[in-house]
């Protein structure tokens, strides 16, 4: 399972540099990341190289932090390629809370970030549709 | 316009004689009917009849929130329910209120000490007064009503809210006077002028504003937009509701009812009284409430007292305009907050409270509560939905705790400033 770290920024200048700064000073290599946003506030969520340093250095720098269990697979990079792989979690109840997509691309694939409201059962129904998962080293250090 | 010469009037002397007469008989009441003063005065060794001075009332031990919340809801009531005509409340720091009774003569008197108020901003039974303070368990609306019928005047009782309506109404019906908070007079006037209404048409002449603090600076403005004469009438729940005091046409200070409502000022941290004309907490006892009578209650306002003579006649003792409080609580739209109020919600929400901060601000003419509230592990969510419902969710407890809505923001953790370990509760950004 691949450990996303997610955060609470707040909407002000300055405050994401902050962050990437920081996991710049520690070594830790951002692999891919999110925000969601409303007009004050933000959710930051990132994976990364070293996720357990990561969530150590931020807490310690005073984030607020937690680690979430988040999905990862391979799709066909071409039109229509995601909509199959979430075909099979429509069919079998399984919601995508939010997702994204990793930078750059592995081959003919596409690899893209899900997080399920049921992360075992969701595993299950893609790993039984053919669908490629990624590893968790895969993920932190592609 | 003097309603009561003889008591707003009376030589010192004859006052003091008076105060102490209805002192001594009211430590005798409380003695026997309210057992928290009994032991109160039993824990000093004090007994009814020690009492020969209006001096002495310095030894009397204090009356605080906390009593009066130690004993909700009627346990400071000094005589039987039977006794009791009506019953008032204003909103605590611990989501109970704080409830005050009146027996049929405390109504009589509450009425008595709102004309003298009332006179004092020539308004009398040629008046046509509006009274936009809310009407029912707020001690503004019910409280200004009486003094305004006794007076004679006009009485719309229109009670809060409803701009709209508040100025077809003083545009049809010529109300000649307006009592409501200050803010909500300026936005009446910010109102009227945005509806393209035009001033001419109105008769209002005078204003009768309270139940929030409020600066000279805020009077002169009033006073200018809306062209009219602005007086600051001030009060309490605890000790009666409006009509404690009030300021006369000379602008000197506010009259206090003192033949009713005995005034002394005492340092807030050492308890120890103040000589007259020096500033410190404001204390009342009142002289002569029967159903919840208060000794050396302490309002947590702070303002300094005189009592040279007043150039109107009046003899009782001014208090200068209220400039702060001893305490954190601030007051929102004529509505009391407490920052422990809104700890006690957030505590819902964790297992411990998060830091939080109150900011106070004045948006046009309305104050504006913002409740800052740092992001913590128990409140921490990584989908921005469950965020802004955990928003909504602080939003609504804080409406129906403490009666005000407030504009919930999540912060990060350590933005709210810290001194010395504990964070400051309350930023107050109004200019009064």
């Amino acid at each position: 399972m691949i450990k996303q770290i997610s955060l609470f920024l707040e909407n002000k200048k300055g405050r994401l540099a902050h962050v990437c700064r920081a996991m710049g000073e520690e070594g830790i290599n951002i692999r891919a990341l999110s925000i969601a946003d409303t007009t004050d506030f933000g959710v930051l969520r990132l994976i990364v190289d070293d996720p357990q340093k990561a969530e150590a250095q931020l807490k310690a720098r005073g984030f607020s932090v937690t680690i979430t269990d988040v999905v990862g697979i391979k799709v066909a990079d071409r039109p229509g390629g995601l909509a199959e792989a979430l075909d099979f979690l429509d069919d079998a109840d399984v919601s995508v809370e939010y997702m994204y997509a990793f930078l750059g691309k592995c081959g003919d694939q596409a690899m893209v970030i899900l997080r399920l409201n049921d992360t075992a059962k969701g595993l299950t129904v893609l790993t039984n549709s053919g669908i490629e998962i990624m590893e968790e080293a895969e993920a932190y250090n592609f | 316009m003097i309603w009561n010469e003889h008591a707003e009037c009376m030589p010192k002397e004859d006052l003091e004689a008076l105060q102490l007469r209805r002192l001594q008989e009211l430590v005798i009441r409380v003695y026997h009917n309210v057992p928290f003063y009994r032991n109160k005065l039993q824990a000093i060794g004090y007994e009814p009849g020690d009492i020969t001075s209006l001096k002495d009332i310095e030894k009397l031990p204090f009356t605080t929130k906390q009593d009066l919340r130690d004993n909700y809801p009627f346990d400071m009531f000094a005589v039987p329910m039977s006794e009791v005509v009506r019953v008032h409340a204003s909103s605590g720091t611990t989501g109970k209120p704080t409830v005050v009774g009146y027996s049929r003569r405390d109504l009589d008197i509450w009425a008595e000490v709102t004309a003298r108020c009332l006179y004092m901003a020539n308004t009398d039974r040629k008046a046509m007064i509006q009274i936009a303070y809310g009407y029912g368990l707020f001690t503004g609306g019910l409280g200004l009503h009486y003094g305004a019928e006794k007076v004679g005047a006009s009485v719309i009782p229109m009670s809060g809210g409803n701009t709209e309506k508040q100025l077809m109404l003083m545009e049809d019906f010529g109300t000649t006077t307006l009592a409501c908070t200050p803010s909500y007079a300026l936005h009446l006037i910010e109102s009227l002028e945005k509806s393209g209404r035009d001033r001419s048409n109105f008769k209002l002449k005078y204003g009768i504003f309270g139940a929030e603090p409020w600066s000279e600076r805020m009077r002169k403005q009033i006073e200018d937009r809306w062209g009219i004469k602005a007086y600051d009438i001030y009060g309490l729940s605890e000790i009666m509701g409006p009509g404690v005091a009030c300021d006369c046409d000379v602008r000197n200070g506010l009259h206090i009812n003192e033949d009713h409502f005995y005034a002394e000022t005492i340092n807030p941290d050492t308890g120890a009284s103040l000589p007259i004309g020096e500033k410190g907490e404001l204390v009342f006892t009142t002289l002569t409430k029967e159903a919840f009578p208060l000794i050396r209650y302490r309002t947590r306002d702070i303002t300094t007292l005189h009592d040279e003579p007043c150039a109107c006649g009046r003899t009782t003792v001014r208090m200068e305009k209220i400039t702060g409080r001893s305490d954190d609580m601030i007051i929102v739209r004529g509505v009391n907050v407490f920052p422990t109020q809104v700890e006690s919600v957030l505590l819902e929400f964790g297992e411990t409270a998060p830091h939080y901060q109150l900011i106070v601000e004045r948006e046009g003419t309305m104050d504006k509560l913002t409740i800052e509230v740092e992001m913590s592990p128990a409140l921490f969510s990584d989908t921005v939905t469950e965020l802004s419902h955990l928003e909504r969710r602080i939003y609504h407890r804080i409406d129906s705790v403490l009666g005000i809505s407030a504009d919930i923001r999540l912060v990060e953790p350590f933005s709210i400033p810290r001194s010395e370990g504990k964070s400051k509760r309350v930023i107050d950004k109004r200019s009064l």
